[in-house]
């Protein structure tokens, strides 16, 4: 489904502050392979997400999405087979828009738009439908803007608007990591119900160790711009957070990041 | 008075050209003063020729939207900061106008416009003519609003509004920017026309300080009506384009000259932006806001029910 290869980036090339951020990194999903990517700041991790969902364009390498060469679109064109979802609740949904008109705008995802009424009757009672599967009570305040949502709220909505139109890829970029415990536990779950429902093939970059072995069904370790450990559904089961964080020590070779530790 | 309101309906298109920009793209766009003057100067060389009125006013309307392109152009692909790509196209359409024209001033006096059956009926200035123009207002702002709730509509609003968002779901911000700066200025231009043929005139100086009117409008209106919702903020700018004319009237008729009027307008602009930020002033607003949304629910519940 989703076919990395040999990808590398370094930012700002020749320059004293060149930084590289990819280096001749390959990876392949199965369709419905869910891969939870971990790694120390700066591993590479959200770069090789911006690549493959085309914010960032790679110096070298392919990315192909179910067998066609998307490395030359930009990312509005290579949105039609990709759901994104963001770090910052506020970044996934637009603010001065409605409920309504948001998941009306996520639905016609890579469609292109014309003078058709945006929300229709037949498509808000399945917005009310998908919104009351969040649990999150917003199937009664469909008009509300979504600036009035707290940030678990938008989150949970971002995450329907990136699922429910199921695209090709989705692509999560920490998106629990701006909320309190109890809100991330919840878009957690929320996460692994949807990718189940709609089986979608899933690139997920976490700092917490706990949410990446209790997610998916494989596991990837960055480090350097390099992907330095791969476990497959079975190696994952078996795997603790005591486990990994050993990885990360034998990978470098030093003492622990503090900011693995959370 | 009547004469105000009714240049205030006039203007209240451009208003709503201007509110397309700098509201809905978030985009503060100064094509306008070069715009109005472009789509004022093709129609009134337009009926001297002796074209049919509506169909000049109609090209006015394309050569608007063709300067908003350009406009466009120039900060999407030129990659040229907004302000200076609206300033620069501007200056170069001041040139362009002088062409279309051929001189500073074009007179349309003997000429039929779209206001000469107006005119004739000696209805300038009444309650039937102002009537006339709430309705070709309201029919104008309809379509805005019937627009930003339609697949495009609501693409483009979110590119003013979040464009990181509208584009991981496959929209071209670019080209929404494209669209939304030729719409406004096709307003912008349209309007234009209609003040050319209503006053007699097309003048190489008309549109000058016009960017400023067209955001005293929208920000009148919307200091008072809020904005809601597309419908509430639309309608308001409406409302803020014809506040601003009989301000503009009265301020006038107190005895203040002529050559004033740009010195009030940017007063007022300055007025309406900052008396909002004052508590006092807020609470009256919130006030007055929480009064009409729940005079609307209730006449929705009464329509229901």
């Amino acid at each position: 489904m989703l076919k990395v290869d040999d990808v590398s980036m370094t930012f700002f090339p020749g320059t004293l502050n060149a930084r590289v951020a990819l280096q001749g990194v390959s990876l392949h999903l199965e369709p419905g392979e869910f891969v939870t990517v971990i790694g120390s700041n700066g591993a590479g991790k959200s770069t090789l997400l911006n690549v493959v969902a085309g914010t960032i364009r790679a110096n070298a390498g392919t990315i192909r999405i179910d067998g066609r060469d998307v490395t030359r679109l930009s990312d509005y064109q290579r949105a039609r087979y990709i759901g994104r979802v963001f770090q910052n609740p506020a970044a996934g949904t637009a603010p001065h828009m409605s409920i309504e008109e948001n998941l009306a705008m996520a639905l016609e995802r890579g469609q292109r738009r014309g003078l058709r009424l945006g929300v229709t009757h037949a498509k808000r009672e399945r917005f009310r439908t998908e919104l009351r599967a969040l649990e999150q009570g917003l199937d009664t305040r469909l008009g509300d803007w979504v600036s009035l949502l707290s940030g678990g709220q938008r989150q949970a909505l971002s995450l329907l608007m990136a699922t429910f139109s199921e695209p090709k890829i989705l692509l999560l970029d920490e998106h629990t990591a701006a909320l309190d415990p109890q809100r991330a536990a919840l878009v957690t779950r929320l996460t692994a119900e949807i990718v189940d429902r709609f089986g979608l093939t899933t690139l997920m970059v976490t700092h917490n160790m706990d949410q990446a072995l209790k997610l998916g069904n494989r596991l990837i370790m960055m480090h350097e711009g390099r992907i330095v450990l791969d476990l497959d559904a079975e190696a994952k089961s078996r795997m603790t957070a005591k486990g990994l964080l050993a990885e990360f020590e034998k990978v470098k070779g030093d003492a622990l990041d503090d900011s693995l530790l959370q | 008075m009547m004469i105000a309101v009714e240049l205030g309906l006039i203007y209240a298109v451009m208003a709503l050209g201007v509110y397309l920009t700098f509201r809905i793209l978030d985009f503060a766009d100064l094509t306008v003063d070069g715009s109005f003057t472009t789509g004022a100067s093709i129609a009134a060389v337009g009926i001297v020729n002796g074209m049919p009125p509506a169909l000049a006013t109609g090209l006015a309307l394309v050569g608007g939207m063709g300067a908003g392109l350009i406009t466009g152009l120039l900060h999407t692909k030129g990659r040229i900061n907004g302000l200076l790509a609206g300033i620069l196209t501007q200056i170069a359409l001041y040139s362009i106008n002088l062409r279309i024209m051929g001189k500073a001033n074009v007179p349309l006096l003997r000429e039929a416009t779209l206001i000469t059956p107006l005119k004739d009926a000696d209805l300038v200035g009444t309650l039937t003519s102002v009537g006339i123009f709430l309705v070709a207002a309201l029919a104008i702002l309809g379509l805005i609003v019937w627009f930003l709730h339609t697949d495009l509509g609501l693409a483009m609003r979110a590119t003013g509004d979040n464009p990181d968002m509208i584009r991981s779901f496959g929209v071209n911000t670019d080209t929404q920017k494209l669209l939304g700066l030729a719409l406004s200025n096709g307003l912008v231009a349209l309007c234009g026309a209609l003040i050319a043929q209503y006053q007699g005139f097309a003048d190489i100086g008309m549109g000058i300080g016009m960017i400023v009117a067209g955001l005293a409008s929208v920000i009148i209106g919307q200091a008072i009506m809020g904005r809601s919702s597309v419908a509430i903020a639309a309608t308001a700018v409406v409302l803020g384009s014809v506040l601003y004319r009989v301000v503009i009237y009265l301020a006038l008729r107190a005895g203040l000259n002529p050559n004033d009027m740009k010195l009030i307008s940017a007063v007022l602009v300055v007025l309406a932006l900052v008396l909002p930020q004052w508590q006092g002033f807020a609470r009256m607003g919130g006030f007055m806001r929480r009064r009409m949304a729940a005079m609307s629910e209730t006449a929705l519940v009464e329509k229901e029910g």
